[in-house]
């Protein structure tokens, strides 16, 4: 039954691309954890979370994507019970409530939407072939299928996951295609939301976007992460102050350095050159997702390749921008960068499915 | 094998075209960014993280040592291991405070309060929490230093006084810096909390002794944690101080005292270099080298016999019989009296309806100069006072050094007092009456001398007119060696003297010592000859005779209204080095307090080890 055409038409490019920045990401953070004492170095657990993101990633190329289409409705019905769990039940972390403790794990279900989303808004787009774009109440099944767990994240709270959320399905709604006259309105609307929305956010969210547009305004406190990694960053130079020689880092003025500000040290360390390689890898990533999606056998699979693209896409915009001074500072991780399981896993989710729809583009 | 055709949605090639410029233009908006952050402003971030990283500390410079003539050190520097808090460096106050008391084993209010008197510095400056807390404190902060981020230790170097109160006058003492002097000495480099020199040669030799701090560039983490540190400029000691000071004299004269209070001062007569300057009670400059405490600074300033006072310079005391040698020399020069001029003395000289009295009841009889000055006989100079008349009186003393400051280096030397009858129709608007020139003849009455003066004027004398302005600093070197600040030899004055009057008035001082009836046998000498004059200065002024009567009933007169003993002295006394005087503050009678301690300071002068005091004074009435 297996298809040898599979093995032939597995997608070496994406991997070793992914690979090639998953290494960079590693050494990385070697270097910004170098000074920690701890039993298992920071670098050999993020080795081994790639490992069982790898593992994950080639378990999710043995079946066909396609099956997904149908079990997608189920995933997020499922998801939307542990989003509810979480929220009676969840274990509280640093004052917000986002993981179920498995015990050996923890089980971050804000983590896992974003898949089960991608697939759901995949299945509910692939089945609609809409000549002349999506009209209004088109496109209220996909925005309710969006909000509701958007809501649910968003009251964790976890803005960073909710606007992730949102901004994967509204890339692909848009993509899908929206006719000018509901993208207006919706516009509009979607204006209104913001300016709403600024009420209904906690004391410590508005903090964080008022000192991202100034972070003067509190340097010892929630600007000191803006103002230490564009020092982080900037310091770097052209060239950089070289591997592990980072003083801003090595010395812990940036803090989160290996989680949400690993770029900072990389920055600091490899200069704009290294940055300049880093990013057109991560861009190259992105373009490479567009072309498989491109080239995919299916709408589903065109849609749900998209999907992760914009999840990527996202998370490297809004990570970057965000460490870069250019975006509020709200918990993005980078991916393949940031220290940690959860985002590993995800990611490596996406790769897998993205590996998946590349091997099968001949499969009809 | 295009499949387009099958699900195409019309426009997807646009639309795929569309999203790739979309990331590929974002991405390079991302690009803008580092490059405007990288590259355009590198500078001013890679400022920044030095800032981050950076903290500059100043290295105290060790003062300058001060030594006697001989190079013995008698004030030095000693490290002080203190502990101060970086406050932008550190998390948990209140954890941080109580762990720091228990390693340096001190109360957490203290430290509490020291922290509080920081509260205004700006966060970069560290806030002084324990100062000079031993080198073992020292090591278990140090060692534990990863438990008490922030916190900084310091090596800094105090002033250390090996000889505890020793001169502590002359050296006087340094104390923080105060607001006013931040300001006029502004461009000095000053700074908040710096020590500086408050009185004395501390004050005086500020700028030589001070030196010049150094600076350490410590490496930092976030926490404040030493990673490396770098020692950016070494700190420049401050210069080595010479005094004309000799350590066993002054030791000497200090010794001999004793428990007393007074005043000692020794003069080179060829040079006017001090040799020794004595003020008693004393303090110790330690005190304030380590931060005196309020209690501690309220009980010198309300001892009633004044330790902080340089009684050398400031105490102002009537010379009593010491001024006899004015007196002689003022009458001798006016020509009023010749060395063979004789008076009787019976006892008591009557001027108008007022007696005044000799000390010695019975009277001197028939006495000439040399018995005069020998035996203190007031009513000879009751009559020769008389006959010179005060102005000319004054005239002698103000050549001879009294009555103003002697120029002598140290702060706060006060003038004493001369009367002149202009002076006195300034003052009290009132005429000047005879019988205030009798009583000035015998150095009561107004006049005020300071025991410095008073070795000034003995000086003048032994060296045969020259009044020599005292000096204290023989020279100030730099590490090197090299002199910055030589002595000079300063001259204020030379008096006319006619040779014989000068002559006859020495021969009366050797008298004083060496004869059998002198006043002052108590300082004689085996083998080198002294010349002197004792004095006793009444405290209480103006006594009525019915009071005297009444004290005499009375054992004990209280301690205060005990009359001050006062001696001057020069030897050898054929060819004079040195000129001694000495006031011993209620000692009552110059032959017995005074003398005594100025034959200690010649004796360890001449080198002449202590000799046992040579048999009974003559008369010690004086």
């Amino acid at each position: 039954m297996f298809d040898r055409r599979l093995l032939t038409h597995f997608d070496w490019v994406l991997l070793l691309m992914i690979g090639l920045i998953a290494c960079v990401g590693i050494l990385n953070l070697y270097s910004a954890t170098a000074s920690w004492s701890a039993a298992t170095p920071v670098y050999l657990k993020q080795i081994s979370w790639l490992g069982i993101g790898l593992l994950i990633a080639f378990a999710i190329c043995i079946f066909d994507y396609r099956h997904l289409e149908y079990l997608g409705f189920l995933f997020y019905g499922i998801n939307i019970l542990l989003l509810l769990f979480v929220l009676f039940f969840g274990k509280t972390s640093m004052g917000a409530t986002r993981w179920i403790d498995l015990g050996f794990f923890q089980l971050q279900p804000s983590e896992i939407m974003k898949i089960v989303i991608i697939i759901t808004l995949a299945r509910y787009f692939g089945d609609r072939g809409n000549l002349r774009g999506h009209t209004f109440s088109e496109l209220l099944p996909p925005f309710l299928l969006l909000g509701f767990p958007a809501l649910l994240i968003m009251k964790q709270p976890d803005l960073g996951t909710a606007m992730l959320v949102l901004f994967i399905g509204g890339t692909m709604a848009l993509f899908a295609g929206i006719r000018r006259g509901t993208l207006a309105v919706l516009s509009v609307l979607g204006t209104a939301a913001a300016v709403g929305g600024w009420f209904l956010l906690h004391d410590y969210q508005k903090e964080r976007i008022r000192t991202f547009l100034n972070p003067e305004r509190d340097p010892l406190g929630s600007g000191y992460h803006i103002i230490q990694s564009k020092i982080a960053v900037g310091s770097g130079g052209f060239f950089g102050k070289g591997f592990m020689e980072g003083t801003q880092s090595q010395l812990s003025f940036l803090p989160e350095r290996h989680t949400d500000f690993a770029f900072s040290v990389f920055a600091e360390e490899w200069g704009f050159a290294g940055c300049l390689v880093l990013l057109l890898l991560y861009l190259l990533v992105i373009l490479w997702g567009i072309y498989i999606a491109r080239r995919s056998s299916d709408r589903f699979g065109m849609y749900l390749a998209l999907g992760v693209v914009a999840m990527l896409f996202w998370h490297m915009v809004v990570n970057l921008g965000m460490v870069i001074g250019l975006l509020p500072v709200v918990g993005v991780p980078l991916p393949l960068f940031s220290y940690g399981g959860t985002s590993m896993i995800t990611t490596m989710i996406g790769v897998g499915l993205l590996l998946n729809i590349s091997m099968r583009r001949f499969m009809f | 094998m295009s499949i387009d055709s099958e699900w195409a949605i019309p426009g997807l090639k646009n639309r795929f075209l569309l999203i790739s410029l979309a990331a590929v233009a974002i991405f390079l908006l991302l690009l803008c960014r580092l490059w405007y952050l990288q590259i355009i402003n590198t500078e001013r971030y890679s400022e920044l993280s030095e800032k981050n990283r950076i903290r500059y500390l100043p290295i105290s410079a060790a003062r300058g040592p001060i030594f006697d003539r001989d190079g013995k050190l008698l004030v030095d520097t000693r490290p002080s291991f203190d502990v101060a808090i970086m406050r932008q460096d550190m998390d948990d106050k209140d954890l941080l405070l109580e762990r720091l008391a228990y390693y340096l084993d001190a109360d957490t209010e203290t430290l509490g309060r020291n922290w509080k008197s920081g509260v205004g510095f700006p966060a970069y400056r560290p806030v002084p929490l324990a100062e000079d807390v031993g080198r073992d404190a020292m090591e278990r902060i140090q060692e534990n230093s990863v438990d008490l981020p922030g916190v900084l230790t310091e090596v800094r170097s105090i002033r250390a006084y090996p000889y505890a109160d020793f001169a502590a006058h002359i050296f006087g003492y340094l104390g923080e810096i105060t607001e006013r002097e931040l300001q006029t000495r502004g461009g000095e480099g000053y700074r908040g909390g710096d020590f500086v020199g408050k009185s004395g040669v501390e004050n005086l030799l500020e700028p030589y002794l001070r030196g010049s701090e150094g600076q350490r560039r410590l490496e930092v983490d976030v926490k404040g944690k030493e990673l490396r540190q770098l020692i950016v400029r070494e700190p420049m000691p401050g210069n080595r101080v010479y005094l004309s000071l000799r350590h066993d004299l002054q030791l000497a004269a200090e010794t001999a005292f004793g428990d007393q209070a007074g005043s000692a001062v020794v003069l080179d007569v060829r040079t006017g270099e001090i040799l020794a300057l004595v003020s008693r009670p004393a303090f110790n400059p330690e005190l304030f080298a380590r931060g005196i405490t309020g209690p501690e600074w309220i009980a010198l300033l309300q001892d009633p016999r004044h330790p902080l006072q340089d009684k050398a310079i400031k105490g102002q005391y009537p010379p009593g019989s010491t001024f006899k040698i004015v007196t002689a020399l003022a009458a001798l020069e006016a020509g009023v009296v010749t060395p063979s001029t004789s008076y009787d003395c019976e006892g008591s000289m009557t001027l108008g309806d007022s007696k005044f009295r000799c000390w010695k009841k019975r009277g001197h009889g028939r006495t000439d100069l040399e018995k005069a000055l020998r035996e203190s006989c007031d009513v000879w100079f009751y009559k020769a006072g008389l006959e010179t008349g005060i102005d000319r009186l004054s005239e002698m003393a103000f050549a001879l050094g009294l009555g103003a400051r002697t120029g002598f280096p140290l702060d706060g030397e006060k003038d004493g007092l001369i009367p002149t009858k202009q002076w006195k129709r300034k003052r009290f608007r009132a005429p000047w009456y005879n019988g205030e020139t009798v009583i000035a003849a015998i150095g009561q009455g107004y006049v005020l001398t300071t025991p410095l003066q008073l070795a000034v004027m003995t000086a003048a004398v032994a060296n045969g007119g020259t009044v020599l302005q005292p000096t204290l600093i023989k020279r100030v070197e730099d590490w090197q060696g090299k002199e910055l600040l030589p002595s000079e030899r300063m001259i204020s004055n030379t008096v006319q003297l006619r040779p014989g009057n000068l002559a006859a008035v020495r021969r009366g001082l050797e008298a004083v010592v060496n004869a059998p009836h002198g006043t002052g046998w108590a300082s004689r000498l085996d083998g080198v000859k002294v010349a002197g004059k004792t004095g006793t200065a009444q405290v209480v002024r103006l006594k009525s005779d019915e009071e005297k009567e009444k004290e005499k009933d009375e054992k004990e007169e209280p301690y205060r209204f005990r009359d001050h003993a006062l001696f001057v002295a020069y030897a050898p006394a054929a060819a004079p080095e040195i000129a001694v005087s000495v006031v011993v503050e209620h000692g009552e009678h110059g032959g017995s307090a005074a003398a005594p301690i100025a034959r200690n300071i010649l004796e360890t002068y001449f080198g002449l080890g202590t000799q046992t005091p040579v048999g009974e004074p003559g008369d010690a009435g004086d």
